[in-house]
């Protein structure tokens, strides 16, 4: 655990409830994201994604624990760090290209202006958008658009980790499975470590190596990760054909109705509460050790 | 009618507006009687003077006609032109309100982003700002012993606060998100201040500096009745006192005027700066 590229330790966030006692959003939360990754993060509202979300980005401090990032503890938003918001965020007085620029010219203050438009322009058309809409204001530009814009920004600046906090929860089911396409194009020409947070299964499985199962809060605690045992690439289409894929997706549908509430609220034991590792594979006829705990499979 | 744009329809109307509303002026005003065969005795009490009365709009436009075609003649202290006045009254409004926006901008920002330095200077903002600004004459006077710089004291006074409280409302107001994209992206104080923060808060902004700008106008001219000298103030005061109501009409009437283009000027900055979210 200690060895990956970004490590979880223990992390504790508690807020004070107004009667003078304090209420635990999670306790104990620990896990560790390797190199090139991409993690989506499941769980019901209210578990803390967003908070977790929010200490790896450096914009929040855990009441307890830390995150490591290549053996370095993380203190304050960095560059190395890149964050797609969910309302996309975009500064709407500058025009989608400048927008990207902007952190482009902060990632690499000793670029040409030339090269800095450059290099904007480049990641904007990887994400589809291209002549005359790059010089729009994001008022002008649909939902979809304004968060490819938001993607572009993100990749542009080629951060260690990308963090995604429901990037597509705004947007209707169309766009969102373009914008999905195009974020797997971008993300597999690099080595980027991404992680996601999500409310949606098809979308976990579709973009993720691995999913992150979280319980109900309060005292939420990061459960099961599972891996996604579809080989890339992945399409949409094709997904669902293969053997494993409702054997995971009926296992998450499963945790997230059934045993996220089950297991919610389970006191502390002081214990480090890391995930157990979940294989669910029906192409090899090898026994995985925690294929015991397996609740549903085709 | 009917193929014209709303704005052509507007504009003739309000050309037809001002037309009947100068006639029933220049009807409404009786003729002045015209001076007939006088007696010694009535010319020497002053009986073939006219009679002071409002001058009618004929009169107040051949009055403009002679000042703007000469707008800025200098015949000694009491007999300038209106240019030379409107431009004294414009430099003292432009001073003061520069060196209040000088101050108010950079402290509001203090305040806006320091809910500490809100809550210590609240209560300072909240006695001064209701103070209407010419009560500060006497002080002003006493304490700068120069008039002129004394009326500028009172427009800096009058306009810093629609400023201050605008700039830290605008400030305050800035969306946690775009606050986060420039901490994400490493930038500094400075640099989220001018990057983010400023165009952020912009419009509210500039909305203060049009507010003010409109106060410390209406300002200037009741100080300047009060201080004397120069500037279209004291010209009305002067005028009045000259007791010819062709030239107070018409002054009252450039104040207006001037009065417009200076909001204009903001109208177009805050066009300039707004945003769609």
């Amino acid at each position: 655990m200690s060895a990956s590229f970004l490590s979880i330790e223990k992390l504790t966030q508690e807020y004070p409830d107004g009667k003078g006692d304090n209420f635990t959003v999670f306790e104990n939360a620990s896990f560790g994201i390797e190199k090139g990754e991409f993690v989506c993060i499941l769980g019901h509202s209210g578990c803390g994604k967003s908070t977790i979300m929010n200490i790896l980005a450096g914009l929040a401090e855990p009441t307890r624990g830390v995150v490591k990032m290549d053996g370095v503890a993380v203190s304050g938003p960095s560059l190395d760090r890149g964050v797609v918001f969910q309302n996309y965020s975009l500064l709407p007085w500058l025009t989608a290209l400048k927008n990207v620029t902007f952190g482009v010219a902060a990632r690499f203050p000793d670029w040409t202006k030339k090269q800095v438009t450059d290099h904007a322009i480049k990641f904007l058309e990887k994400v589809g958008l291209t002549g005359d809409a790059i010089h729009r204001k994001p008022s002008q530009l649909s939902g979809g658009m304004r968060q490819r814009v938001s993607i572009a920004r993100a990749f542009a600046n080629e951060p260690k980790l990308l963090l995604l906090d429901e990037p597509f929860g705004a947007l209707d089911a169309l766009t969102r499975g373009t914008i999905q396409d195009e974020l797997i194009k971008v993300w597999s020409g690099t080595d980027q470590t991404v992680f996601m947070i999500t409310h949606d299964i098809d979308e976990a499985i579709l973009l993720a190596d691995r999913i992150l199962l979280m319980t109900n809060g309060p005292l939420a605690r990061v459960a099961e990760s599972v891996e996604i045992t579809i080989p890339r690439p992945r399409s949409r289409t094709d997904i669902v054909e293969h053997p494993n894929y409702y054997a995971i997706r009926n296992h998450l549908v499963h945790f997230l109705g059934q045993r996220s509430a089950d297991m919610a609220g389970q006191p502390a034991d002081g214990t480090t509460h890391s995930p157990k590792t979940v294989r669910i594979d029906t192409t090899t006829t090898t026994t995985d050790p925690s294929a015991d705990h397996l609740r549903a499979v085709q | 009618m009917g193929t014209l744009s709303e704005n052509k329809k507007a504009a003739l109307l309000s050309i037809l507006l001002l037309l009947v509303g100068c006639v029933i002026w220049e009807l409404s005003i009786p003729a002045q009687k015209a001076v007939g065969e006088l007696t010694e005795y009535e010319l020497l009490t002053g009986g073939g003077q006219p009679k002071a009365g409002v001058p009618p709009p004929s009169q107040v436009l051949g009055k403009a006609w002679e000042q703007l075609s000469n707008p800025f003649y200098d015949a000694g202290p009491n007999d300038k032109g209106i240019g030379i006045q409107i431009g004294y009254s414009i430099y003292r409004v432009l001073t003061g309100y520069f060196l209040a926006a000088l101050i108010a901008i950079p402290l509001g920002f203090l305040i806006g982003m320091s809910s500490v330095a809100y809550k210590a200077l609240n209560p300072f903002i909240q006695v001064l700002r209701p103070i209407s600004p010419l009560a500060w004459m006497p002080l002003a006077l006493f304490i700068i012993q120069d008039s002129e710089a004394s009326a500028i004291f009172v427009i800096f006074i009058c306009s810093i606060w629609p400023m201050l409280i605008n700039t830290a409302f605008g400030v305050a107001g800035v969306r946690e998100d775009w606050v986060n994209v420039a901490r994400t992206h490493e930038l500094g104080a400075f640099k989220t201040a001018f990057t983010v923060i400023l165009p952020a808060a912009a419009p509210t902004i500039v909305t203060g500096m049009r507010i003010s700008i409109g106060i410390a106008w209406l300002v200037i001219v009741a100080a300047e009745m009060l201080v004397g000298g120069t500037g279209i103030g004291y010209y009305v005061w002067n005028e009045w006192n000259n007791l010819d109501l062709t030239s107070v009409i018409f002054s009252i009437l450039m104040i207006g005027i001037v009065g417009m283009l200076l909001d204009a000027m903001f109208g177009l900055l805050q066009r300039a700066v707004a945003y769609v979210e």
